[in-house]
C-alpha cells in the first residue's frame, strides 16, 4: 500500500521543529529513522498530514561518557550505532545486546534509540534495558527541557509523557557501580526480524565475597502496557546469597508482575512462564559474570 | 502535495530528481531512475529485497523516505558490476548456485558487500547475522552463506596481490 499524502518539514534546529509541532499541534508527527512510522503510516495505523524530519538537526546523534554523569546517547542514535559502540559494548553491554536483538542490519542503521521509545510498543527491546540501568530521559520544549524517569517517560501502548510539542534529545544513563553485569534476553519465534514476546533485562552486583547481591534491577518488556521493573523480584535478591532457590523466587516474583495480554505472539500464561525462565537465567548469566569481576579485581 | 528537489549520487553518477514528500527512496530508484535491480517485496521493510547501501550502511528502501535521500551517496545492484565484469560477490553468488529465483539477490549482494567492506574475514555467525534481513525462499541460504565466503577468500586474494 502507497503511502498517504503529507507535507514534509526538514527543520535545521531543534527550536524550529519545536515551532512546528506546534503549529500544527496534534497533526504532525515527528519522524527519524523511520523504521516503525512508514509502516504504521503504510497500514494507516498511524495518520499525519505533517511530518517533522528532526534527523538533520546536529548534535543529536552522538554518544558521549563522562566519569561524573554518564553515558550520554543522543536521541537520533541508530542501534546500529549503539551495538557498534566499544563504549557502550564495553560497559553498558546489557544496552549492546538489547540493540543487537532488534530487526535486522538494515533496521539497525535507520532505526533510532529516541524512535523506538517514542514509538513506545510494549515489546521496544531498548527499553527494558534502559530501565535496569535506571536511565533519564532528556527533552527539549520552547518552555524548556525536562529530565524524566524511564518509568514515567511510558504513559500506555503507544503513548509516552511528552507534550504535543516536546521533543526526546537524548536519553543519559548514569555510571553503574564497578563489578556490575547486565543481561537483556530476548524470547521470539525467529532470531531476527521479530519483536519480543517477551523481554528481561537483569542488572546485578555482588558484593566481595562474590555471592550476596549488593544491588539488582530487573525490567520487563512486552507483558504489560508498557515496559516495567519488577521491583518485587528485585528486593528478593538485595542482600542475599544468590542460590537456587533465591534467583527461583525472584522469577517467580517478577512473573506474577507480569501484566500480560494473549494475542498472536502468546497467550498470557505463556507470556508470565518466559518471563520466570528468562528472569531465572538472566540472573545466572549475570551473576556469573558479576562473580568473574569480583575475583578479578580480587586478583588485582 | 507540494513536489521537491533532491539531489542524490547513485551508483558515482549525480542525479537531480523532483519527489513527493510520500516517495520513498526506492520509489525514486526504480521509478525515476529505471534502477529496476532494487526489488519491491514486502515494502514493510521485512524482507531486504529493496535492500541498497547508503552512505556505506545497508538500508531497507522502502522505508527510507526519498527527502531523506537528499545529499546520499546510494549504491545499487547496477553499481556494482564495472562494465562487463561482474563484482567478485557476484560471480561467487553464480559459482555456487547462490540464487534461484533472483528476486533477492540484489539485497542479498549488498548485504554481503556492506559486510565484507567492514569485515572482509567473517566468521559464519558474523554472514548470518548480515543477511538475517534478507528472506530467501529458494535457497535455503547455504549456498548464499558459501558464496559470501568464497567471495571474502578471493576478494582477501586479490587485495593480497595486489
Amino acid at each position: 500500500m502507497s503511502l498517504p499524502k503529507f507535507a514534509y518539514f526538514v527543520p535545521a534546529t531543534i527550536e524550529e521543529a519545536c515551532r512546528l509541532l506546534r503549529q500544527h499541534n496534534g497533526r504532525a508527527k515527528i519522524i527519524a529513522g523511520g523504521t516503525d512510522l512508514i509502516v504504521s503510516m503504510r497500514e494507516r495505523l498511524i495518520a499525519a498530514e505533517y511530518l517533522v524530519d528532526i534527523t538533520r538537526i546536529p548534535g543529536l546523534d552522538s554518544i558521549g561518557h563522562d566519569a561524573h554523569s554518564g553515558l550520554n546517547i543522543g536521541a537520533l542514535c541508530t542501534h546500529g550505532q549503539i551495538e557498534s559502540s566499544r563504549l557502550i559494548r564495553q560497559r553498558f553491554a546489557v544496552l549492546a545486546q538489547a540493540a543487537h536483538t532488534i530487526g535486522a542490519v538494515q533496521v539497525r542503521n535507520l532505526g533510532t534509540i529516541g524512535g523506538n521509545l517514542c514509538h513506545a510498543a510494549p515489546s521496544a527491546d531498548s527499553a527494558p534495558a534502559l530501565l535496569a540501568l535506571d536511565a533519564r530521559a532528556r527533552t527539549f520544549s520552547l518552555q524548556g527541557g525536562r529530565i524524566l524517569g524511564l518509568e514515567d517517560f511510558f504513559t500506555g501502548p503507544g503513548g509516552t509523557a511528552l507534550k504535543p510539542d516536546e521533543i526526546l534529545t537524548a536519553i543519559e544513563v548514569p555510571n553503574p557501580p564497578a563489578g556490575y553485569a547486565g543481561i537483556y534476553l530476548k524470547h521470539s519465534p525467529r532470531q531476527a526480524m521479530d519483536l519480543a514476546v517477551v523481554g528481561v533485562a537483569v542488572v546485578l552486583c555482588l558484593a566481595e565475597d562474590g555471592l550476596t547481591c549488593s544491588d539488582a534491577r530487573i525490567a520487563l518488556g512486552a507483558v504489560a502496557p508498557t515496559p516495567i521493573r519488577a521491583r518485587q523480584a528485585e528486593g528478593l535478591l538485595r542482600g542475599k546469597k544468590l542460590d537456587d532457590d533465591v534467583i527461583k523466587e525472584s522469577a517467580r516474583a517478577a512473573a506474577e508482575a507480569a501484566r500480560p495480554i494473549s494475542d498472536i505472539r502468546g497467550s498470557a500464561e505463556y507470556r508470565k512462564e518466559i518471563v520466570a525462565v528468562l528472569t531465572g537465567r538472566g540472573i545466572e548469566q549475570a551473576m556469573r559474570e558479576a562473580r568473574q569481576k569480583v575475583r578479578r579485581k580480587g586478583k588485582s | 502535495m507540494t513536489t521537491e528537489l533532491i539531489s542524490l549520487v547513485v551508483n558515482g553518477e549525480a542525479h537531480q530528481v523532483l519527489v513527493k514528500p510520500n516517495w520513498t527512496l526506492l520509489d525514486v530508484l526504480r521509478d525515476e531512475l529505471n534502477l529496476t535491480g532494487t526489488k519491491r517485496g514486502c515494502d514493510t521493510g521485512c524482507c531486504g529485497a529493496c535492500t541498497v547501501i547508503v552512505d556505506g550502511k545497508t538500508v531497507n528502501s522502502c522505508l527510507m523516505l526519498a527527502m531523506k535521500a537528499d545529499g546520499r551517496n546510494i549504491l545499487t545492484i547496477e553499481g556494482l558490476a564495472r562494465g562487463d565484469k561482474l563484482h567478485p560477490i557476484q560471480e561467487a553468488f553464480i559459482e555456487k548456485g547462490a540464487l534461484q529465483c533472483g528476486f533477492c539477490t540484489p539485497g542479498m549482494v549488498l548485504s554481503a558487500k556492506a559486510l565484507l567492506d567492514e569485515n572482509p574475514s567473517p566468521t559464519e555467525e558474523d554472514i548470518k547475522t548480515a543477511i538475517a534481513g534478507n528472506l530467501c525462499r529458494c535457497t535455503g541460504y547455504i549456498q548464499i552463506i558459501e558464496a559470501i565466503q568464497a567471495a571474502a577468500r578471493n576478494l582477501a586474494g586479490s587485495a593480497s596481490r595486489r
